[in-house]
């Protein structure tokens, strides 16, 4: 189904790019989304980049999008037409989408890739990611200081080391604040899926959580805490500002915008490299969204205070003593986690309970 | 690993409601293919039914309104398949799948504008005494009005196909046209119907999704709903009664897992998920196994044109 569905799609981004290759003087900017543009989180914020970068540099760049282009090799095909439609500079945003990507730019040397959230660079292939680990930081904090029933619940999406990342960031810091906090953790195999992200928030509201972190796209998670009263949680990708003051207390922005502009700049002036970017809350790529007042005055300092260490490098979200889940030890005290095993952890801290899944 | 903490009021509340829609879209298709008609746009048509229903409400303010714009979306879309299978006799299967893209494709369209809106929702039932039970109270009998209204449509379903004659009529041609035709039954336009009714229950169970159990629109929210449906109706082996086990079960799978991981019990869930799928490949393949069973379940025409003059 999927498929015949890309094949459409495929098609019909062939026709709209033939078309609009004939006016072709300006710089055409490709964009690969692996849900809708309207989801209200990840690809939402990605699209809002996409925007920015029209209204940046105006009639001089020319962007276009498919949206709900599976993850996997489904994907080479929307790349491949659009590479092949004159896109100069092609942003695929989605972790799934690493194999194929690094596949396509294989095929066209001239043609410039960036990768957002994985780890293989090639030539023509950059990529491009944020701490967001850095922001969940701050969420552990605000939840470990705000859960009554010392229940945090976690709705993780695809096993990946930036999910597990931010499962572990946020739990050292809210242990931190509250030694008896508990993490329960249930994984969707899937970025979205608004009935099953519902009902993962109602399962983790009826076991005692009274605080939900999400890594999942779309704004489902919310509305069932708000359903529930008394339980709070945060904005993921895009700021979810219509579920505040609460449940949204607060949330993980991403802005891409700046990133797509300073590359395609570059793109236009010759001056591409590849490289791989990882950047935090220091340069905007990750924001903090307002802190509500459903927080307590105390707590919301010290997460603000939290977020102005990271930015100013004095505090690293991962520094030891740190063990393993298992207990064996990882960081030293004093030490801070290298970038090294940062992107590629698939291991959980000490202290949360299950198993990644593989 | 303690599985007292798992709260079985909750536990079954929470199954009620993941498989009320999935039980809505199954028994209307169950209708189609008993008539003969095996309509694959279910995901379509659940999914134009959940964007009407979740406009439709919001517009008015009312969520039984919502209801009755997703009931018009879902007969509208499948008016189409109607169309297309009965009247210029194209074939089911494909057209099934083209209105699944059809369905995901004009939802998207007609939803944009409306994500980040919440919806009127609807007051749960309370009934004097009963609800207060303990235990049943709150599991079974505090729920909003559609999940009863899901089982009493399988009831009357039941009921209609085996105790009228209309059901019956409905049944012979679906299990052999020629002859019903022969009978001076009017096959197309029955079918016709079916399809409607179809499109009808699956447009309500996409409104469950987007005005109850998410509520809020998001392109592509049925992720897949439609086709569990159309599992389901296989697994019931086109049986009602069954079909509220099957709802049940493929509804109950998903739950459970989840609780199960929040409480950190260490199975497969993979394998857990494809429980459900494997039933219905074992039932698939107990029913073709065997001659007689087969002739007695899966309509003897499904899938098949019909013209009257061959």
């Amino acid at each position: 189904m999927k498929l015949l569905k890309s094949i459409l799609m495929g098609g019909a981004l062939f026709f709209g790019l033939s078309m609009s290759t004939i006016a072709g003087e300006p710089i055409k900017v490709g964009f690969v989304y692996v849900g809708p543009i309207n989801d209200g989180g990840w690809n939402t914020a990605h699209d809002k980049g996409r925007l920015a970068l029209e209204e940046a540099l105006g009639d001089k760049v020319e962007t276009v999008f498919v949206e709900n282009v599976p993850e996997g090799p489904d994907s080479e095909r929307v790349m491949t037409q659009m590479a092949l439609s004159g896109a100069d500079l092609i942003f695929t945003t989605s972790f799934g989408y690493m194999d194929p990507t690094l596949n396509v730019a294989a095929k066209f040397p001239n043609v410039k890739f960036e990768h957002a959230t994985g780890y293989k660079t090639s030539d023509n292939v950059s990529n491009y990611s944020a701490r967001f680990y850095e922001g969940r930081a701050i969420q552990g904090h605000i939840a470990g200081s705000m859960t009554k029933s010392n229940i945090i619940g976690y709705i993780a999406s695809v096993p990946i080391p930036e999910v597990v990342r931010g499962i572990n960031s946020a739990y050292i810091h809210a242990k931190k604040v509250n030694p008896k906090v508990e993490f329960k953790i249930i994984w969707l195999f899937t970025w979205m899926d608004p009935a099953k992200e519902s009902d993962a928030a109602k399962t983790l509201i009826e076991q005692g959580a009274d605080v939900i972190l999400q890594h999942t796209d779309s704004t489902a998670p919310l509305a069932a805490m708000e359903a529930a009263g008394n339980v709070i949680g945060f904005g993921q990708a895009s700021d979810m500002t219509e579920y505040g003051p609460s449940p949204r207390v607060s949330s993980i922005i991403d802005d891409w915008a700046p990133y797509y502009i300073e590359r395609t700049k570059a793109v236009m002036d010759g001056t591409w490299k590849s490289q791989a970017v990882w950047h935090g809350i220091s340069t905007g790529m990750v924001g903090i969204g307002e802190i509500t007042d459903a927080v307590p005055a105390k707590v919301r300092a010290e997460a603000i205070a939290l977020r102005d260490s990271i930015v100013s490098g004095a505090y690293h979200p991962f520094t030891g003593p740190l063990n393993k889940q298992d207990g064996s030890s990882w960081l030293a005290s004093g030490e801070m986690a290298d970038d090294g095993t940062l992107a590629g952890m698939t291991f959980y801290v000490e202290g949360i309970k299950g198993k990644v899944p593989n | 690993m303690d599985f007292f903490t798992l709260n079985p009021v909750a536990l079954l509340a929470s199954l009620m409601i993941a498989a009320t829609p999935i039980m809505l879209a199954a028994i209307g298709e169950l209708v189609v293919e008993k008539s003969g008609v095996l309509n694959l746009g279910v995901e379509g048509m659940m999914i134009v039914g959940a964007v009407c229903g979740f406009i439709t409400a919001v517009e008015t303010g009312s969520a039984w309104f919502g209801l009755l714009g997703a009931a018009l979306g879902g007969i509208l879309i499948s008016s189409i398949f109607a169309f297309l299978t009965q009247v210029l006799l194209a074939n089911q299967v494909a057209s099934g799948l083209a209105l699944t893209l059809f369905g995901l494709g004009v939802s998207a369209m007609i939803g944009n504008g409306y994500t980040g809106i919440k919806p009127p929702g609807f007051n749960t039932v309370n009934i004097p005494l009963l609800s207060d039970l303990p235990f049943i109270g709150p599991a079974i009998l505090s729920h909003d009005p559609i999940v009863y209204i899901g089982i009493l449509l399988v009831i009357l379903v039941w009921y209609f196909l085996n105790k009228t004659k209309n059901g019956l009529v409905l049944r012979a041609v679906g299990e052999n046209h020629d002859a019903a035709h022969a009978l001076g039954y009017k096959v197309i336009w029955i079918r016709f119907s079916a399809i409607l009714f179809g499109g009808m229950c699956a447009g309500l169970g996409g409104a469950y999704l987007s005005l109850v159990r998410v509520p809020q629109w998001t392109e592509g929210m049925t992720a897949g709903a439609g086709w569990i449906a159309l599992a389901i109706v296989v697994f019931a082996s086109w049986k009602p009664y069954r079909l509220i086990l099957g709802a049940y079960l493929f509804g109950g799978v998903s739950i459970i897992q989840l609780n199960l991981q929040a409480l950190g019990v260490e199975i497969g869930i993979a394998y857990l998920s494809m429980a459900p799928y494997l039933v219905t490949i074992i039932v698939l393949v107990m029913i073709s196994s065997n001659h007689l069973r087969s002739s007695a379940n899966a309509p003897g025409s499904l899938g098949r044109i019909f013209h009257a003059s061959q």
